[in-house]
C-alpha cells in the first residue's frame, strides 16, 4: 500500500515538471508583458522593471532561473502584487479557498446522498421527479446568475446576511458563497447516488441481505450504499480538486479572498509568477485527488487491491 | 502557512490596538468607513504605485509637501510655506515643526531627499518615476547615468528643502500632490528594505496608519495619533474593500455594508440614479476617451480622410446612448475643468453644424481625397476587450459607412492591444484612453510631441506642434503660456490627428451617513475630510 503511493508520487513528479514547462512557455506565447496596461510606461521606465524582473534576459534564462527558485521551494515575486512573493499570496489565499470548497463539498455530499437516496427508494413517485428537477435546475443554471441573485435577495432585499465580503470566515458571510458552490455539486451527486442506488437495491448481495431479515435502514446504508457511493467517489476526485482551489465567479461576485481569482487576475495582467503559481497549485490537488479517489475505491471495493 | 501565522500576529495586534483605542476613547464607538475601491492596490509603496486605487489609499496614510483639499484645490501639507526663485527653477519648502512620523519621529527634509532619490534609483523599478523628470537631473539619475546624489534636491537644514527644477514648471505644485511624491521613512526603508511597507514595519506620516492588506479581501487603516491633525480626524478606521466588479459594490451599498463605492457600472447608471437619487454623484474627470489614427498608414496620412472620419463621429449619440450620461461628449483633447487652462481649449469650427451639413463637408473631403462609394477605404478598428467598447465601436462602423468607409474589428485583451500600440507600427484606427495624473494641459498635449514615442499612438508628427511645445515650456507667463497651449491643441484638431470623442466622468455613490464628499475633477477624496453620522 505505501508502496504503491510513493510509486504514484513518484510517477507525479514528471508530470508536474511537463505542466510547469508547457505552462511557462505558454504564457510567454501570449502577446503583451505584465506592465502593458491603459497607463503606458515610459520606455526607460519600462526598461528599468524590465531589469529589476528579469524580463530583460533571453527565455531560456528566465525558465531555467525560475526552475532553479522553484527547486527551492521560491514561487517568486508577483509582478502585479509588488509587495507580495507569490507563496505569500498564495499561502492566504488558499486557506479561504479550501475552507469555502471543503465546506461545499460536505454539503453536497450529505445533501447529494440524502435526495439521492430517497429518490432511489421512493422511484418515479413525486419525490423522485421532485429530486430530478431540482438537480436539473442545480446544473444548468449558471453560478454567475446564482450569486449575484442570492447576494440580492439575502443580502439586500431581506438583509438577513452578509451581501459580500470575507468578513474573516465568519458562518454568515460563507453561507451564501458556500450554498452557490454546492448547489451544482448537490444535483450531480444526487443523480448519480440516485443511478446506482437504484442498481444497487436490485443486485445479488443486497436481495440476500434483506433474505436474512435485516432491517430496512441499514440495508440500504449500509449494504447498498457502499456499492452506490463508487461512481460518486470517482467523480468526487476533479470536482474536489477544483472546488478546493478556487472558483474565480464566486470569488468576485461575493469579494472573497480566495485564490481562484488569482488566476484570472494573473493571466489577464500577465502576471507569470502568479499563473505558475496557481498551476501548480492546482495541479498537485488534481494529481493528489486522483490518488485518493484510488486509495477511496480500494477501502470500498473489496475486488480492488494495490499491492 | 507562514502567511497564516503572519496574519494571526497581525490581528492579534489590531485586537490590542482596538482595546488601546476603545480605552483611550472612554464609551465613544469606533467610527468605522468602509469604502468601496476600484481594485486592489498592487502595492503600497509610494516609490511603486501608478493606479488610482492605490492613490486613493495612500492618501489617507501619507501626507506630501503639499495636498488636496475637500475640493482638490492644493493647500500645504509638510510644507507650511514655500518660495521659487525669480527665474521659476529653485522651489524652497519650510516644513512643519510639528510633522511626526507615527512612530513620533519629526518629519524632515532630507526624509524628502531619501524619498526622491529612492522613487529614481533605476533599481526601484518605479512605474511613475516620469512624474518627476522636471526635477533637476531626475531623468539622468533614472536613466542610470548619473548618482541619485547628483538629484536637484537637497536638505539646507532638518526642516527646510531646496528643490532645483529643470524649465520653470507652473504646475510643479500639482505635480507634488501626486502620491509619488510622498516621503518615505528613512530609517524603516533602511531597516526593512521593500518589506518597509508590510503592516508590521510601516511608518506613515498622514491621519492614518496601516493594520492589514489582504490582497482582494481589504485594507485596514486606522488613525494615527501622532499626525499633527488627528484631533481633526473624525473617522477612526477605515476599510478599503477592493471591487473588480462594480456590480457588487452596488449591491454591497444598498444592504449598507460599505458606505461609498469609487465607480459604477455605467451601463446601469439610469436605473441606479432613479434608484437612489442623489447618492449617485457623476462629475466630471480628467481624462479623455479618444480613437489614434496610425497617420502612418498609406490611408489615413491624408489630413482629409483623418478629418472626416471625425466629422462623422456622433459624440453625442455615444455619450448619451452607449454609455448612458457617464462620459461627454469630447471635440478636443484636454478636458474642461483643468488648471492653468480657463479658457478651454480652441474652437472646432464643425462641431456645431447641423448633422446633414456635417456629412455633406465630410463626404466633400473623402471625395477631394480620391475616397466615394465605388472607392471605398478598408479600415481595422483595434480595440480592447470591453462591452461598452465594443458598442462604441460598432456605432462609429456604422458612422462612417455613409463616407464608403468599410470597417473590420480587432480585438484583444487589454495587455495584448496595449503591447500591440506599443511595439508595432500596424494598427490603422485604435481605441485608447488618457487619465490625467495632473491638472495641468501639457499633462494632456505631451502625448502628441513626435520623440513621445511610446504614447503617441497616432504617429502624429509637427514640426510646428514640438516648437509651441518647447516654447510653452519656457514660459513663465502663466497667461501666454496658456494661449501656446491652445495654440498647439488647435494645431492637432486642424491636423485631425486622431479622434477626441469622450470626456470622462467620475461616478461614485456616497451614502447620506457619510459627510463632507465633494465632488471634484481629481476624484480626490481623502478621508480626513469626511465623517460619519448616524
Amino acid at each position: 500500500m505505501l508502496g504503491y503511493v510513493l510509486r504514484r508520487l513518484l510517477g507525479a513528479i514528471p508530470t508536474l515538471f511537463l505542466i510547469i514547462t508547457l505552462s511557462f512557455f505558454l504564457m510567454r506565447v501570449a502577446p503583451g508583458g505584465p506592465f502593458d496596461r491603459e497607463r503606458a510606461l515610459e520606455a526607460k521606465v519600462l526598461e528599468n522593471l524590465n531589469r529589476v524582473f528579469h524580463l530583460d534576459r533571453p527565455l531560456w534564462e528566465q525558465y531555467l532561473y525560475y526552475l532553479g527558485n522553484l527547486a527551492q521551494g521560491d514561487l517568486g515575486p508577483s509582478f502585479i502584487y509588488r509587495d507580495f512573493s507569490v507563496q505569500q499570496l498564495l499561502g492566504s489565499g488558499l486557506p479561504v479557498s479550501i475552507q469555502l470548497g471543503a465546506t461545499a463539498l460536505l454539503l453536497a455530499l450529505l445533501l447529494g446522498a440524502l435526495l439521492g437516496t430517497i429518490a432511489a427508494l421512493r422511484q418515479n413517485s413525486w419525490i423522485d421527479y421532485g429530486v430530478t428537477a431540482v438537480a436539473t435546475f442545480g446544473i444548468t443554471v449558471p453560478n454567475f446568475v446564482v450569486a449575484p441573485l442570492l447576494s440580492l435577495v439575502f443580502g439586500v432585499w431581506l438583509s438577513l446576511l452578509p451581501a459580500g465580503g470575507w468578513g474573516n470566515g465568519g458562518p454568515a458571510n460563507m453561507l451564501l458563497p458556500v450554498i452557490t458552490l454546492a448547489l451544482p455539486q448537490v444535483a450531480v451527486i444526487a443523480r448519480l447516488i440516485r443511478g446506482s442506488m437504484i442498481e444497487a437495491l436490485r443486485s445479488d448481495h443486497v436481495r440476500t441481505a434483506r433474505a436474512y431479515g435485516l432491517p430496512a435502514r441499514m440495508v440500504v446504508i449500509v449494504h447498498a450504499m457502499r456499492a452506490a457511493c463508487l461512481p460518486v467517489v470517482s467523480y468526487l476526485g476533479p470536482a474536489a480538486a477544483a472546488l478546493l482551489t478556487g472558483s474565480v465567479v464566486v470569488e468576485t461576485i461575493f469579494g472573497l479572498p480566495g485564490i481562484g481569482r488569482y488566476f484570472v487576475q494573473g493571466a489577464l495582467n500577465r502576471d507569470y509568477t502568479l499563473v505558475m503559481g496557481t498551476v501548480i497549485i492546482i495541479a498537485v490537488f488534481v494529481v493528489v485527488f486522483n490518488l485518493i479517489v484510488d486509495l477511496l475505491y480500494a477501502a470500498l471495493d473489496p475486488r480492488v487491491r494495490y499491492d | 502557512m507562514l502567511r497564516m501565522a503572519g496574519m494571526r500576529s497581525l490581528m492579534a495586534g489590531a485586537l490590542v490596538m482596538a482595546g488601546v483605542f476603545a480605552g483611550a476613547s472612554t464609551a465613544l464607538a469606533q467610527v468605522t468607513y468602509v469604502r468601496g475601491n476600484d481594485a486592489n492596490p498592487e502595492t503600497l509603496d509610494q516609490h511603486k504605485t501608478s493606479t488610482v486605487a492605490e492613490a486613493n489609499i495612500l492618501r489617507d496614510l501619507y501626507e506630501g509637501l503639499v495636498i488636496y483639499s475637500a475640493k482638490a484645490e492644493v493647500i500645504p501639507g509638510v510644507a507650511e510655506s514655500w518660495e521659487t526663485s525669480d527665474d521659476g527653477l529653485v522651489w524652497t519648502f519650510k516644513l512643519r515643526d510639528d510633522a511626526k512620523w507615527s512612530n513620533g519621529d519629526p518629519v524632515t527634509a532630507e526624509d524628502f531627499v531619501f524619498s526622491y532619490q529612492r522613487i529614481l534609483n533605476p533599481a526601484t523599478g518605479a512605474k511613475y518615476a516620469n512624474m518627476l523628470y522636471v526635477i533637476k537631473n531626475a531623468e539622468k539619475v533614472n536613466n542610470g547615468e548619473l548618482d541619485p546624489s547628483e538629484l536637484g534636491v537637497k536638505a539646507v537644514d532638518d526642516k527646510t528643502l531646496e528643490i532645483t527644477l529643470e524649465n520653470p514648471t507652473p504646475y510643479f505644485l500639482q505635480l507634488l500632490t501626486h502620491q509619488t511624491s510622498y516621503p518615505v521613512h528613512k530609517a524603516s526603508v533602511e531597516k526593512f528594505g521593500s518589506d518597509f511597507v508590510k503592516p508590521e514595519n510601516m511608518v506613515t506620516n498622514g491621519p492614518y496608519k496601516l493594520v492589514s492588506f489582504v490582497p482582494n479581501d481589504k485594507v485596514v487603516l486606522e488613525k494615527n495619533p501622532e499626525f499633527r491633525e488627528a484631533d481633526k480626524v473624525a473617522i477612526d478606521r477605515v476599510e478599503f474593500v477592493p471591487f473588480e466588479e462594480r456590480a457588487t459594490c452596488v449591491r454591497r451599498f444598498e444592504a449598507g455594508e460599505v458606505l461609498s463605492c469609487s465607480d459604477l457600472p455605467a451601463e446601469q447608471l439610469q436605473s441606479l440614479k432613479k434608484r437612489l437619487g442623489d447618492q449617485v454623484h457623476v462629475a466630471p474627470y480628467l481624462g479623455t476617451y479618444y480613437y489614434a489614427l496610425n497617420n502612418k498608414k498609406d490611408d489615413l496620412k491624408d489630413p482629409r480622410v483623418r478629418q472626416a472620419l471625425s466629422m462623422m463621429v456622433d459624440r453625442e449619440f455615444i455619450a448619451e446612448e452607449i454609455w448612458s450620461g457617464a462620459m461627454l461628449a469630447a471635440y478636443t483633447f484636454v478636458p474642461p475643468g483643468i488648471g492653468n487652462y480657463e479658457g478651454g481649449g480652441p474652437k472646432v469650427e464643425w462641431a456645431d453644424l447641423d448633422p446633414l451639413d456635417k456629412e455633406d463637408q465630410a463626404i466633400a473631403l473623402m471625395k477631394e481625397a480620391g475616397y466615394g462609394p465605388d472607392n471605398p477605404l478598408e479600415l481595422e478598428i483595434s480595440y480592447s476587450a470591453g462591452e461598452n467598447h465594443k458598442n462604441t465601436a460598432t456605432a462609429i462602423a456604422d458612422m462612417w459607412k455613409p463616407l464608403g468607409v468599410n470597417v473590420t474589428f480587432n480585438v484583444r485583451d487589454g495587455s495584448a492591444h496595449y503591447s500591440h500600440l506599443r511595439d508595432s507600427d500596424d494598427y490603422e484606427v485604435a481605441r485608447a484612453g488618457w487619465i490625467g495624473d495632473f491638472s495641468d494641459p501639457v499633462n494632456f498635449l505631451q502625448l502628441w510631441e513626435s520623440d513621445n514615442t511610446g504614447f503617441n499612438y497616432s504617429k502624429y508628427e509637427n514640426p510646428e506642434y514640438d516648437k509651441l511645445m518647447d516654447q510653452a515650456a519656457a514660459e513663465t507667463d502663466l497667461a501666454k503660456r496658456e494661449e501656446i497651449l491652445r495654440q498647439a491643441e488647435a494645431l492637432l484638431v486642424e491636423d485631425a490627428a486622431f479622434i477626441s470623442m469622450l470626456y470622462y466622468s467620475s461616478m461614485s455613490l456616497v451614502s447620506p451617513k457619510l459627510k463632507g464628499w465633494e465632488d471634484n475633477i481629481q476624484n480626490a477624496h481623502a478621508t480626513r475630510w469626511m465623517s460619519i453620522s448616524e
